[in-house]
């Protein structure tokens, strides 16, 4: 289990450090710099900006001095916001996203597996009719969509929640939802069928026959097993909930890293958008390793390769 | 087996006509009706002073909203379409010789796969993007000028008009790119069933070269489940363009998708002045498309697919 644990921590660096390298060469590549006007700056002004910002340099001395910094945690300036360093705009924003994506995640582990337990025990009835239409509806109506919907529903019409705003608890409800809605119905969906396939088997009907109730037939043996599909998901759940917290941040007009990242990409702040990539990064990939480090132990039968 | 699943039927019916409409129905509009003009926000069955009907009203430019949401879907079924063939080809491809190979070359190919599904990757799509877009449009401005210069009119129209959607064909690839990893998993895993049987063994002891198999024995027979899984492929792309243009870093005007008009519309969105067509209709048509290709998907997969019914 160490060697595993060890194999997986060492692969999970190397992941970052590919994932990072590609970002930076490909902000390199990028055309139009922060400083490119359209009458340029005399050419000593021009010298003395990119050195500020070390930008000077042929691609390869770029490349290794920034990952040099980046791996003594400097995170360089900003060239938009100026006297901002990359590590302190996003480690005000960051926060943010991190609260809004937790929240979600719960929603749609939690949420995805008791919907779909329940669909699956009330097999062809209404409830697993009607769960598994609106898990459709839910995947294909993006986010964009639901969004100013439920506003719409809950802020202006019912009145019970916040339109927009943050700070408070009620205001993350409704983000989370909508952002949490399409991963909560794949979850569900996920849950259904692996509950329905592990209760054909026959360690099941064993259990019945012993005399164990349904219940705890369900409880004990058939959850535990029906649930791994979901724990395995739940990695790839983290990195989608990253990406969907952007869209989800400008329709709630949320000031979260999502709307820094697309942002820096349109202005061109490379430091910061390669910084936002490379934390996003970090947090997926550790919490990956967490859950598969949990599969581990989850499952008994894992089959370990490198 | 599938016209015995009536949503499937339906909702196969409700593409085709969408997809009909939005190739046809801009042909026979109106010029008048397609033009910008200064008759901007007029609600939904407006008259123009042609005489024609804005059947949706119009957008911030005064454009036709029905001719932008036909045009549209043209943009964001082909996207769709052309996207989930890229990814097709490529996650055929590769879990065919993952799950033929088998073995550490799979092992390793699906760690692969494994890694990059949890990598928030549109992320580096739009990076991507950013990137390669400028390259491509400096390259087709480049050779619209040249063109002008040796008074080739019909290649200079043609680079003008590939203009405002370079950004499409950079997007096209860079979705192809990403949407491929659950078809590859797929395909593997049939592959790995296929290659046991019989006639991979027969095909083998009469002298037939990998290659051969895969293509002669081992496409064929994955041809229903590749089909299958390329109808749930096409809405994912979609919803990632819709995503990209939303954040304002897909299309880009005059051209239009389903998510950038649904961006337009909610930028004049506000509660005293309600301009709701501009969100309402492209909202609809997106969400029944998606909800349809969805619905024909499933269909397929519960009538090709053994293992997901019973």
């Amino acid at each position: 289990m160490l060697a595993f644990i060890f194999r997986r921590l060492l692969s999970s660096a190397l992941v970052l450090f590919c994932v990072v390298s590609v970002t930076v060469l490909l902000s390199f590549v990028m055309k139009g710099g922060p400083f490119d006007r359209e009458k340029p700056p005399p050419e000593h002004i021009q010298k003395a900006l990119l050195e500020r910002y070390k930008l000077s340099g042929t691609t390869w001395e770029r490349y290794t001095s920034y990952m040099s910094d980046l791996v003594r945690g400097d995170l360089r300036a900003s060239f938009r916001y100026r006297d901002w360093t990359v590590s302190e705009v996003l480690a005000q924003k960051m926060p943010n996203s991190i609260k809004l994506g937790a929240v979600a995640f719960v929603i749609a582990s939690v949420g995805g597996v008791l919907l779909g337990s329940l669909a699956a025990l009330k097999r062809d009835g209404l409830v697993d009719w009607s769960a598994m239409f609106g898990a459709l509806l839910l995947i294909s109506v993006p986010t964009f969509i639901t969004g100013p919907c439920l506003i719409a529903v809950f802020g202006l019409w019912l009145k019970v929640l916040p339109v927009g705003g943050w700070g408070r608890w009620e205001h993350v409800i409704l983000p989370a939802f909508c952002l949490a809605g399409p991963y909560l119905a794949y979850v569900a969906r996920l849950m259904r069928n692996s509950l329905l396939e592990v209760m054909k088997s026959e360690f099941m009907r064993t259990a019945r026959a012993k005399g164990v109730s349904d219940t705890q037939a369900l409880a004990k043996h058939a959850m535990k097993v029906a649930v791994l599909p979901v724990v395995t998901f739940l990695g790839p759940l983290a990195a989608n909930l990253l990406t969907g917290s952007m869209v989800v941040e400008t329709v709630f007009n949320i000031s979260g890293a999502g709307t820094v990242f697309v942002n820096s990409l349109q202005n061109r702040d490379y430091f910061l958008l390669v910084g936002a990539v490379a934390v996003y990064c970090a947090l997926v990939i550790l919490f990956n390793f967490i859950v598969d480090v949990l599969y581990g132990f989850l499952d008994k039968r894992i089959k370990v390769y490198g | 087996m599938l016209k015995r699943n009536r949503p499937a039927m339906i909702a196969l019916v409700l593409l085709t006509v969408i997809a009909l409409a939005s190739v046809v129905v801009p042909w026979l509009m109106p010029e008048v009706l397609k033009q910008t003009s200064s008759a901007t926000f007029l609600p939904p069955l407006a008259k123009h002073a042609s005489g024609s009907v804005h059947l949706c009203g119009t957008d911030v430019n005064g454009q036709d909203l029905f001719y932008r949401l036909l045009t549209g879907a043209r943009v964001s079924l082909g996207i769709g379409i052309l996207g989930a063939i890229i990814s097709l080809i490529i996650g055929t491809t590769y879990g065919m010789v993952a799950g033929f190979v088998g073995g550490r070359v799979d092992a390793a190919m699906m760690r692969f796969v494994d890694v990059i599904y949890s990598v928030p990757r549109l992320l580096f799509i739009m990076v991507f993007i950013s990137a390669l877009d400028s390259y491509l449009k400096v390259g087709l401005d480049g050779a619209r000028l040249w063109a002008q210069e040796h008074q080739w009119l019909w290649l200079e129209r043609r680079m003008g008009g590939l203009l405002p959607y370079s950004k499409l064909l950079v997007m096209v690839i860079s979705l192809g790119l990403v949407e491929w990893l659950t078809m590859a998993r797929i395909v593997r895993g049939q592959v790995l069933v296929l290659r046991e049987m019989a006639f991979v063994t027969a095909a083998r002891a009469m002298g037939q070269g990998t290659f051969t198999i895969l293509r002669k024995h081992l496409l064929p027979n994955l041809s229903t489940i590749i089909l299958t899984y390329l109808t749930l492929t096409i809405p994912a792309v979609i919803l990632d363009e819709s995503f990209l243009s939303f954040l304002g870093l897909g299309i880009e005007d005059p051209a239009a998708s389903w998510g950038s008009l649904l961006k337009d519309g909610a930028q004049v969105i506000n509660p005293i002045e309600s301009k709701w067509w501009l969100l309402a209709f492209p909202a609809v048509l997106m969400s029944i498309s998606l909800l349809a290709l969805n619905f024909l998907g499933d269909g397929l997969r519960d009538a090709f697919d053994p293992k997901s019914s019973d």
